[in-house]
Order: C-alpha cells, then structure tokens, then sequence
C-alpha cells in the first residue's frame, strides 16, 4: 500500500495534466456551443504544454540560464573570456532541462495560431447560420 | 452522443493514467530525457554561440530551422484570418453621429457624412461612453509596455525574453490603444497594411538570415558563416545570428497579432471594434 | 550546388510565399506568377534530388544550422522521400497553372494572400516529407493544417462548417502526434528519427514505447481519414473550392500515410512493427473496413464530388491495410499506390473542376452529354476513371496488382476480397458516369433549337471544350496515369525496393 502510494505521488504531477487533457477533450466532443469547443481544444492544448514541461524539470535545480557572475574584469574583457570561464564545470544536475521549453515555446505559438484561425472560422459559421449552436445549426441544414 | 463521448473519455483517460506507471519520476535527473540530449546543450553553449540563455540558444541556433517555421505558422495563421474575414465595406448604409455639446444621436444615411467636424463625433453601434480615465491611463502606460517589449527583445540572450515574447507584448500595447480609444483610432496610426507588409518582413529577416548563410557558402541557418559580414570570430557571429533572427521574430509576431486583431474584433470589416 | 538542395526545394518556396504576400498589396498579377515560378523550381529541385539518389544510392544528408545528429534538425532525403517530394511538387505546380482563371474569378482582390497560403502548404508538405526530426514534423504538420482550414473555409456557404469540423478533429489528430512524441522523448530522450531506430530496439519491452506507437498512429489515422475518424473528409472536401480541392484531396491523405509509413519503418524498425506488436491484424481489419465503407458510401452520392471523397477514404483503406500486411510486396504495393493515388486524384478533381466551371452543377445529372461536349475532358476523365477501377495499362491496376499479391502472400484472403470487392463498385460508379455523359443529350439553353430534329445527330452540337488554361494541364495528368503504369516495374525495382528495409521478406 504504501508503495503504490508514494509511486502515485511520484508521478501526480502526470496524472493532473491527464485529467486536465481528459477535459479539454470531452469539451470539444460533447459540448454543443461551437465557442466552447474551441475553448475545450485551447484546455487540450495547454495542458499537452503542461506535460511536456513537466518532463525537464529536476528536483533542486534552477532555470537553465548560465549563472555568471559579474566581476570587472569578465565585464572588461568581453565575451571570449566569458567563453572560457563558462570552461569551467557546468553542473548538468544544477539547470533544468531546456529542451521541453524550447519544443513548447513553439507549441504554444502553434496554439495560438490554431485558436485564431478557428475563431475566424466560427465568425464565419456565425455570419451565415446566425448562430454558434450547434443543433440550431444542423436543424437549419436539414430543413434549409 | 453525450454518453458515447464520457465512454471514451473515460476509456482514453484509464489507458493514459495506467502508462504513467512507466514514466520516470517527476524531477529525477537521472531519466532519459535529461541525461541523452541536454547535458550537450547545458555544458557546450557557451562555447559553441557564446550565449548564457540555454534555451534562446537552442531556440534560434541549434534548432533554429524549428523556430524558423513556427514563425512561418504564426504568419499562415494572419495571412488565414485575413483571407477568411476580410471584406472591403464600400458603400455603408448609415452611421451614427453625436452632437458633443448637446448630447444628441443623429443617423445619417447615404454619402452625407461630417467629416472631421469639431462637435460632431463619430460612434460606433455598440457605444460605451467615453471613458476619461481608462484611455488617458492607457495613453500614458503604452509607451512604457513598448520599451519593455524592446527591452525583452534585446535581453534575449541573458535573461529570459526573446522574440516571441517581446513581439507579443508589442502586439499588446497596440491592442490596447485598440481597445481603451477605438478602432478606427488605432488603424489610423497603425494601418492594416503596415501590419500586413511588417509581418511579411519579419519572417522574411529570418529566412533571409539563413539564405545569405546560404550565399555565403555554409550551410543554411549556419550563423558562423556571417562572421565576415560582423567582422569577429565565428562564435560571437552566432551570437549575433541568434540576435538578428529574434529581431525578425519580434516584428513578425507584433505584426501579426495586430492584424489578427483588427480583423477578429470587427469581423474583416474593420470599421467598429470592441 | 547539388549539395544545397534539401535547403533549397524548401527555402524557394517559403521565400516566394513572403514575396507573394507583400506583392499582393502592390500589385495583383504578380502574385501568381511568382507563385508558378517559385513551385516549379522545387518540381526541379525533387527532381534533380531524385536522379542524384538513385544513381548514387546512398541518402543526402543535410544538417540544418551546421548541427548534426540529435543536436540540431537534420534533413535525410532518400528513395521514399525523394519520390513523394516529386509527387508533391508536380501535383501542386499543376493544380495551380490549370486553376489559374478560378482564382483570377473567386479570389479577385485577396490574390496575395491566397498564393501565398497555396505555397506555405506545398512547402509545409516537402518540409514533412523531407524531415529526419519529429518535432519538427509537427510543426510542419501544423502549417500544412492551418492553410488546408483557411483554403477550405473559402467555399460557399457550407464551407467554414465543414472546414471548423475539419479544424477540430485535426487538432486532435495532431496533438495527439505530438503526444506520442513526448512519450517517445520521455522514453528515449532524443527527438532524431535515426537515433530513434538505434534505442528504440534495444528497448522493445518498454510500455512506453508502445503507448507512444499506439498514440502516434491513431493520431496519424484521424488526419488521414480511416474509420471510424473519417467524418471530417466528405463535407470538407467537397465543400471547398475547386482549387483547394484540386491541391488537397491528391496530397494531404497520401503524405499522411507516407508519414506513417516513415514512423512505422524508420522509426519503429520493422522487427518491432511487424514482428513484436500483434497489431497489424486488426489494423488490416480496419483498413478493410474502410475499403469497404467508403465504396459503399460513393455508391449511394448523387453529388460527384462527394463521390470522389469517399473513394479517397477508400484509397486510403488500400494503403494503410496494403502496408500493415508486412511483406515486401505489400509494402511496394502501398508505395505504389501513394503515387499513383495521388495522380489518379489530381486528374479526377481538375476534371470535377472543368465540369463545374462548364454546367454549373456539381450533381451526376449534370454530366448529360458532355462526351460529345467535350470529348478531350472526357477521355482523360475516362482514363482517370479507369485507373481507380484498375484496369491495364493505367497505373491503378499495377499497384492493385502488388496490394493484392501482398495479400495473397500473407493469406489475408479478407483484403484481397475487399480490394476486388471495391474495384467492382468502382466499376459500377464510373460507369454510371459515362452512362450518363455518353447517351443522355446535352441539357443547355442554346441546343434546344438544334435538338428539334436531330436526336441522333450528335454532330450538330458544336464542341465547346474547356479552354486550353485548363485542359492542357489536365490531359498531361491524365496522361501521366499511362505513363506511370508502363513505368511501373522500373519505379518499383529503381526506386521502391530501395526505400523497404532489407530486413522485410
């Protein structure tokens, strides 16, 4: 018991995103407002981003931004000294893993991009039906 | 319909919670994903681009090709709302006036419009009153948002920020003069068209940055092949390579999220907003 | 030169599509032109790349920013990828120089911007096809999505429906690829499909793995329209413009299966496709189902294009199941038909596209008369019609040949009966069609007077054909359909045979 119980709590932090993903699904398959749709699919997407960064992440490590630190003669001699300073034991263990950001900097983009192109489209559905609710608007397929 | 969807997501769930079993455990730096790949991009950037920010180094260099086309969806995702919305409104019925002084609604039909008439002022169909506070706030916090916005751009390579970040929060004071005066106001000084060409060139610093690569016979997106044209070594040319393309992603996004307002907010009509 | 070529066929278009969007502003000729220049550059790019792999035999190798392996993006090209970009490149350059008075008439004023999402789509495809990285396949994937639903939404009145439909189970579709790929970097740690294949057997027992298999492919098979995701195709498809349709329909499902093909051969190597996962039955199973739902369902259209929707989910059916019976034959076969598919459909939408630019209507009562009409749209919409039913020499019979040989190796008795089943079906559509074209009068206005005394004679109607903008291209596609059948043995044995690991019997 005790065991499956800290393997859950290790892992928790997959579980939320998987039950956050579960919602934004079941909002783009049964909610009949188009606008909520397009809401679910956002919640879809945010928490695959959630996923993803939760992926880098190391216990007791910082952002993954090289520390240096400032002193007059780094400052002085420019960058070929800052490059061979950094030579020097860059603890791996001390920076989170950068490469989850950088996919999800792209996947929010794509989000974003994805989000514009469908409100345009529901402006549209608008425009021509009236309405954003779904079943008003297969009823006016069917009859007209 | 609706019981049909909660099966299945019932089911999708149950499957992708019982495989999480298998997943390391949440920060463990000793999983896969954090001992193959990134411990080359911690410990050599330096070296390799002289810039400390890991992550805007593996963003514009080392995967740069990948960001280069994230641009190019962001810019699809203008071009897209732009052709799906946008109608040129010609000839318009009516619209509405109010007299200042007296407070009175007139509207007015056909071709016979006041223009640029000192008491007469034009509205919009869904008007709020004119809000003292909320626009003259707004006037003096824009600038500020936008040296921040430049601030963020430039300080890519320190701190956190980059392009995207900055060229969002550029887009924003823009929508916010949009937003707290009116449309027609902010079109007046930041037009579609300006949107529509500064986006196109914001992509094209990117792609150009990689084919003048090209031209210079490395590969393309090689940023040390440019340190002819800096005149330093080839390290510190990727430095600037990455500062060069984050300008261009910068210009691109502000652009774009600013068309995508205009034309999401009156619905292509561009004529009344929000 | 040669050695810049993967950038090339992908930096051409992508800078053609800016200027196409900024000329749009100045001047409204231009676009088009640049548009036409820019996509036949690449054709000669793929070109060029393809005859550079097949006589060296070994893949290009391109690292993008001068990084190699997983460290930075690298592009392999070789036989597979090679081929699909020369079927991209040709059937994009065609569609738009045979569309070009559509676009002049429907889009008058957003010219610019039309070009350019017609080009960033095409480049979206080559950059897909020609990618050895899996996140950026998705990016790639999203700019072909994006411009599909903005091209699709530009229809007539059903169009943003259908397209918002279309966007929706898209979305899914793509995220759950991405899903997958984050189960495959948490497994593995890489993004790179080449180090994919070498970690990927050493772990075949990990439960990761094969969530992420099974996530990507159901991703991939929402995109390409399998039962029972296929709801999205219909309505989209024939609800777009005829120019949309003429550059989607042929290329959007057939890249998607070559997606699948390079994740399930390249990535997850054979051994562990076919041979540790069970799956491959049940995954023919829903593929004949498919076949046998999307023949049924086009036998029951009155609308012609509809039609030709539900023959492409059936053309799918035969891809994926061809594939998944895991022998060298079925293999070639389901190669095979991606190039010949995605002629076979160029041909039908372009000739969708005349006959609703001649009647007006796009309902099969339409198609009255039009062999005396027009006799060169209906020959090559005869040749074309034949190709889907498989008949010799067109090329549909060649690869219905190798998917049924497949079958019959692997003793899935069940797809060979549903490949025949469907060819039957497909025989009675067509023929209904030129039924129709060939011995019903022509319904117009201008030969009522005419018709008065001269039922049978079919020479006093004038020939009024399509004018040359349009035909010339589409009789070279439907051209190409011959060809490609005579030519079948020397792309299977040149080409194909390179592109199946060696380890597949």
């Amino acid at each position: 018991m005790e065991s499956i119980f800290s393997l859950v709590l290790a892992k928790a932090n997959y579980a939320v995103y998987i039950i956050l993903m579960m919602v934004g699904l079941y909002a783009m398959i049964a909610k009949n407002n188009l606008i909520k749709k397009i809401v679910g699919m956002t919640i879809f997407q945010t928490a695959i981003i959630l996923f993803y960064v939760s992926i880098g992440y190391k216990r007791g490590a910082t952002i993954p931004i090289l520390e240096h630190h400032a002193s007059p003669e780094t400052v002085a001699h420019g960058a070929e000294k800052m490059a061979a300073h950094a030579m020097d034991a860059v603890d791996v263990a001390h920076y989170i893993n950068p490469l989850p950001h950088v996919l999800m900097l792209t996947a929010i983009v794509v989000g974003v991009a994805t989000l514009g192109v469908a409100l345009a489209l529901a402006i549209k559905v608008y425009n021509t039906y009236g309405t954003v609710e779904e079943d008003e608007i297969n009823q006016q397929l069917r009859s007209g | 319909m609706k019981i049909l969807g909660k099966l299945t997501i019932l089911l999708c769930g149950v499957l992708l919670l019982v495989f999480t079993m298998e997943f390391p455990d949440w920060g463990d730096p000793d999983s896969p994903a954090s001992t193959h790949l990134s411990p080359y991009f911690i410990q050599h950037t330096m070296e390799d681009t002289a810039v400390p920010n890991i992550v805007t180094s593996v963003l514009a260099d080392y995967r740069g090709y990948d960001t280069m086309f994230e641009t190019t969806v962001i810019l699809t995702a203008g071009l897209a709302c732009f052709l799906l919305l946008r109608i040129e409104r010609k000839k318009v019925p009516h619209r509405y006036y109010r007299h200042e002084p007296t407070g009175v609604t007139l509207r007015m039909e056909g071709d016979k419009f006041p223009r640029n008439s000192a008491v007469f002022q034009r509205m919009d169909a869904n008007w709020v009153p004119y809000d003292f506070v909320i626009s003259r706030t707004c006037r003096l916090i824009i600038p500020f948002i936008q040296i921040f916005a430049l601030y963020v751009v430039a300080h890519g390579h320190h701190s956190p920020g980059g392009g995207f970040q900055g060229g969002v929060l550029m887009g924003a004071s823009v929508i916010l003069f949009a937003i707290s005066h009116s449309l027609r106001a902010a079109i007046k000084s930041f037009s579609e068209k300006t949107a529509a060409l500064l986006s196109v060139t914001g992509v094209f610093i990117y792609a150009g940055t990689g084919a003048l690569c090209l031209i210079f016979g490395e590969v393309f997106l090689n940023y040390s092949a440019l340190a002819p044209l800096f005149g330093n070594d080839r390290i510190m040319a990727r430095s600037h390579g990455i500062l060069m393309v984050e300008i261009g992603v910068a210009v691109a996004v502000t652009a774009v999220m600013i068309w995508i307002y205009y034309n999401l907010s009156s619905a292509g009509k561009q004529d009344e907003g929000l | 030169m040669t050695r810049h070529l993967p950038a090339l066929i992908i930096v051409i278009p992508l800078l053609a599509a800016l200027f196409t969007a900024g000329s749009g502003w100045i001047n409204q000729k231009a676009p088009f032109r640049i548009a036409v220049a820019a996509l036949f550059l690449s054709f000669i790019c793929a070109v060029l790349m393809l005859i550079q792999v097949v006589t060296t035999g070994i893949a290009m190798e391109y690292r993008m920013a001068g990084w190699a392996g997983p460290m930075g993006i690298v592009y392999i090209i070789d036989h597979l990828s090679a081929l699909v970009l020369v079927v991209i490149t040709a059937v994009s350059t065609l569609n738009l120089v045979a569309q070009k008075k559509s676009i002049r008439t429907e889009f008058n004023d957003k010219e610019g911007a039309f070009n350019a999402l017609y080009i960033l789509f095409t480049a979206g495809l080559i950059g897909m096809t020609a990618t050895g990285d899996a996140f950026n396949l998705y990016v790639l994937l999203e700019i072909v999505s994006l411009s599909g639903y903005a091209l699709i939404g530009l229809g007539n009145s059903r169009a943003p429906l259908a397209s918002l439909n279309y966007l929706f189970l898209g979305t899914i579709g793509a995220t759950f690829y991405l899903l997958g790929v984050g189960y495959l970097y948490i497994a593995t740690g890489t993004l790179n499909m080449a180090e994919l294949a070498i970690i990927i057997p050493q772990n075949m027992e990990s439960g990761l793995i094969l969530f992420a298999f099974i996530i990507c492919l159901t991703g991939l098979f929402v995109k390409m329209a399998m039962f029972p995701v296929h709801g999205w195709l219909p309505e989209a498809y024939s609800q777009a413009t005829s120019v949309s349709a003429g550059l989607i329909a042929p290329l959007t499902t057939k890249v998607t299966v070559y997606i699948m093909i390079r994740i399930c051969m390249t990535v997850f190597t054979p051994e562990y496709t076919f041979g540790h996962l069970d799956i491959s039955g049940f995954i023919v199973l829903l593929a004949i189902v498919t076949i046998v739902f999307g023949s049924l369902s086009a036998l029951a259209q009155k609308n012609v294009k509809k039609m030709l929707t539900y023959i492409i989910i059936a053309e799918v059916g035969y891809m994926v199941g061809g594939f998944f019976l895991g022998n060298r034959l079925g293999i070639s076969g389901a190669i095979l038909h991606i190039i010949n598919d995605a002629a076979m459909t160029l041909a039908l939408f372009l000739a969708a596209g005349i006959f609703i630019w001649k009647t007006g209507g796009e309902s099969r009562s339409d198609l009255k008369g039009l062999f005396a009409k027009m006799p060169f749209t209906m020959a090559g919409f005869v040749l074309a019609g034949l190709s889907v039913v498989g008949v010799p020499p067109t090329c549909g019979f060649f690869s219905k040949w190798y998917l049924i040989s497949g079958g019959i190796q692997a003793g899935n008795f069940l797809f060979v009966a549903a490949l025949i089943f469907s060819s039957l079906v497909n025989a009675v559509l067509f023929f209904r069609l030129f039924e129709i074209a060939f011995f019903e009068p022509f319904a117009d206005a201008d030969s009522h007077g005419s018709s008065h005394g001269s039922h049978t004679h079919v020479g006093a109607l004038t020939i009024k054909e399509a004018p040359l903008g349009m035909l010339i291209p589409f009789l070279i596609a439907s051209l190409t359909l011959i060809v490609l059948g005579l030519y079948s043995g020397t792309i299977v044995t040149n080409i194909i045979q390179f592109a199946i690991p060696t380890g597949v019997i």
